[in-house]
């Protein structure tokens, strides 16, 4: 059985209370007049002149309009200030808990593929996706609050926008919030059911004399993975995608997907390092720690084929209403754009490349680590631009988002890693798992 | 130099390697192991130094990812610039992208075929070359563990039919 170590409980804990603290720092000092607004983009381009050089055209454009025009653009302006510290929030928030929904689906692949290698990793798994239930409720409640008007991340949540614009209302029978919210719910209640109900019966496996269970499990993550696939896909459009209501890209979800599962994987990786630096998983060798590299290696350089293929056709037909998606990012983020590609792809295939490094603990860790930055810097570029506009930066919202959910992160896999033995009894592969050698 | 060897059959790959390894144990040197099948685990076994083919491969592939890059940039930009799809910018670096899948295709193709013709090479494999396994029956369902004997016959012979060889047969044979 595994305890949980105080100094990480304490740790876990710290990181959430600085994390709220910034957040509510965030929220504070977000503009609520037009007037401040102002104030904060006039003291913000005299540090960071050349970085924002496009807000500084931009204000020329307004100044040569008409009265009327200048005072929407500030609207618009205060809209992207205040709406800073929610997308940081939402941003952080889907983060992990898209963390823990890859890893599910790297384990309901694991249980319907019936693997040998991976049973002795089984609980390491269960314990990630635990978080999937906060993880799932927390950004359920953003999405709440969105549909409450209590912000702006979704423009097409604002009657006023959706009467003016057309496209929207074409789209409207889709995007509405009550039919938004009613898919949020299916998806959520589909997924924690699946999650579960699969660790209910990987327990009762473990007590259990004969193999009816680990058979139940099969079908039933057979069956999740075909819920999953649909669900996720939809789940990339709702919440991600529709930030930007006009534009579209029918592999979103398949672009998404190898975000969270890269991620997921990445998270198995390091718990286990961690567990096995603690003397737990006795049983785990470094064989097993090849494999989940193998696949942190093949999953990035998939990511990397979605990305490209994406942004490939988008750049080469050159049709404006799509390719302003790309150009928005390349003007305006052109840093965490092209440092993402840097981080989850360049990075990954270099250092894991070779055979023998993906046996070494800490260079897995090394490398997961730039990982799992590179991919919220991928959820960062896919939600920011479309709510702040140029009015970005990794600051106090953001990183009091990203140190509140990983301490909430950390505190709620290890606690639920505590709750049964960290290898399964009864799993009839678990022989051929503790075995793995090549 | 024809020099005089055992050679020890057997008809499974677990047998095989257990033998395998009791023959290092007892620090004799095996020439050879003709399989049918790839065994997994027997290069190590045997002692067999580790490959270096991966090494051999990663360079191809910067190889075939640098004649990418030079042909693309040769055909398009400098000897027939083009417009396509309304991108007539006679400037690599901004029509990279149309190139990319290329230049993966390319690191593939030159890692593959090259690591292939690597291999063949040292392995001394090429068209028409006569088969070098002993007896046929190692394309079918035999092992055969070859070490070459050093007026140590009887020695040998034990320890192998102690190991499950089900054939024991001595012959002469150009080594090296």
């Amino acid at each position: 059985m595994y305890t949980f170590s105080n100094r990480l409980k304490i740790g876990s804990f710290i990181m959430m209370a600085i994390g709220a603290l910034f957040i509510i720092t965030g929220f504070l000092s977000a503009p609520s007049t037009v007037e401040e607004a102002k104030a904060i983009v006039a003291s913000h381009d005299d540090g960071h002149g050349s970085a924002h050089g496009g807000e500084v055209t931009h204000a020329v454009e307004g100044h040569g309009d008409d009265a009327h025009h200048d005072s929407a653009h500030d609207e618009h302006m205060l809209a992207q200030l205040k709406n800073r510290p929610w997308s940081a929030l939402y941003v952080a928030a889907f983060f992990f808990f898209m963390i823990a929904l890859g890893a599910l689906a790297f384990y309901a692949i694991q249980r319907a593929a019936q693997a040998g290698w991976s049973p002795l990793l089984f609980r390491v798994m269960e314990g990630i996706t635990a978080y999937i239930v906060p993880g799932g409720i927390i950004v359920f409640a953003i999405l709440a609050l969105s549909v409450a008007h209590m912000n702006h991340l979704f423009v097409w949540m604002d009657p006023e926008v959706v009467a003016h614009d057309e496209l929207i209302q074409g789209k409207s029978g889709y995007l509405n919030p009550y039919f938004f919210l009613l898919r949020a719910a299916i998806f959520l209640g589909g997924w924690i059911f699946y999650r579960e109900y699969s660790r209910k019966l990987s327990l009762r496996q473990d007590e259990s004399d004969d193999n009816s269970n680990f058979k139940l499990n099969f079908r039933w993550s057979a069956g999740f993975l075909v819920f999953y696939l649909v669900t996720e896909s939809m789940m990339s459009w709702d919440w991600i995608m529709s930030v930007d209501p006009h534009w579209f890209s029918t592999l979103f979800g398949w672009y998404i997907f190898a975000s969270m599962f890269v991620s997921g994987i990445t998270t198995i990786a390091m718990v286990t390092v961690y567990l096995k630096s603690k003397g737990y998983l006795p049983d785990v060798n470094n064989s097993h720690i090849h494999d989940l590299a193998k696949f942190m290696f093949g999953i990035s350089i998939f990511w990397t084929y979605l990305w490209f293929s994406q942004f490939m056709l988008i750049w080469y037909a050159n049709i404006p209403e799509e390719v302003t998606y790309y150009v928005t990012r390349i003007e305006n983020y052109k840093l965490p754009f092209f440092g993402m590609i840097a981080m989850n792809f360049l990075f990954p295939v270099l250092l894991l490349m070779n055979s023998d490094f993906k046996r070494m603990n800490w260079f897995v860790c090394m490398t997961g680590i730039v990982i799992l930055a590179g991919h919220y810097m991928d959820i960062y570029n896919a939600i920011m631009p479309a709510t702040v506009g140029t009015h970005w930066g990794i600051g106090i919202p953001e990183l009091g988002g990203i140190l509140f959910f990983a301490g909430l992160f950390l505190f709620w896999v290890f606690r639920a890693l505590t709750n049964a033995p960290l290898q399964p009894k009864r799993n009839p592969f678990i022989e051929e798992s503790r075995h793995f050698h090549y | 130099m024809a020099s005089k060897v055992i050679q020890a059959y057997y008809n499974d790959d677990d047998v095989l390697m257990h033998a395998v390894k009791k023959v290092k144990a007892a620090k004799h040197h095996i020439e050879e192991v003709y399989c049918p099948f790839p065994v997994h685990g027997l290069d190590k076994a045997m002692g067999l130094a580790p490959t270096r083919i991966a090494i051999t491969s990663f360079m191809y592939g910067c190889l075939g990812l640098s004649v990418a890059i030079w042909m693309m940039n040769n055909i398009m930009i400098v000897d027939w610039p083009q417009d396509i799809g309304g991108k007539p910018s006679f400037s690599y670096i901004e029509n990279m992208p149309a190139f990319v899948p290329i230049m993966f295709e390319l690191t593939v193709f030159f890692a593959a075929h090259l690591m292939v013709i690597t291999f063949y090479m040292r392995s001394k494999l090429w068209p028409f070359k006569k088969a070098e396994n002993p007896d046929v029956r190692t394309t079918d369902d035999h092992f055969v563990m070859e070490i070459e004997v050093h007026n140590n016959e009887q020695e040998l012979k034990d320890l192998l039919l102690d190991t499950g060889a089900v054939e024991i047969n001595m012959t002469e044979k150009n080594l090296h």
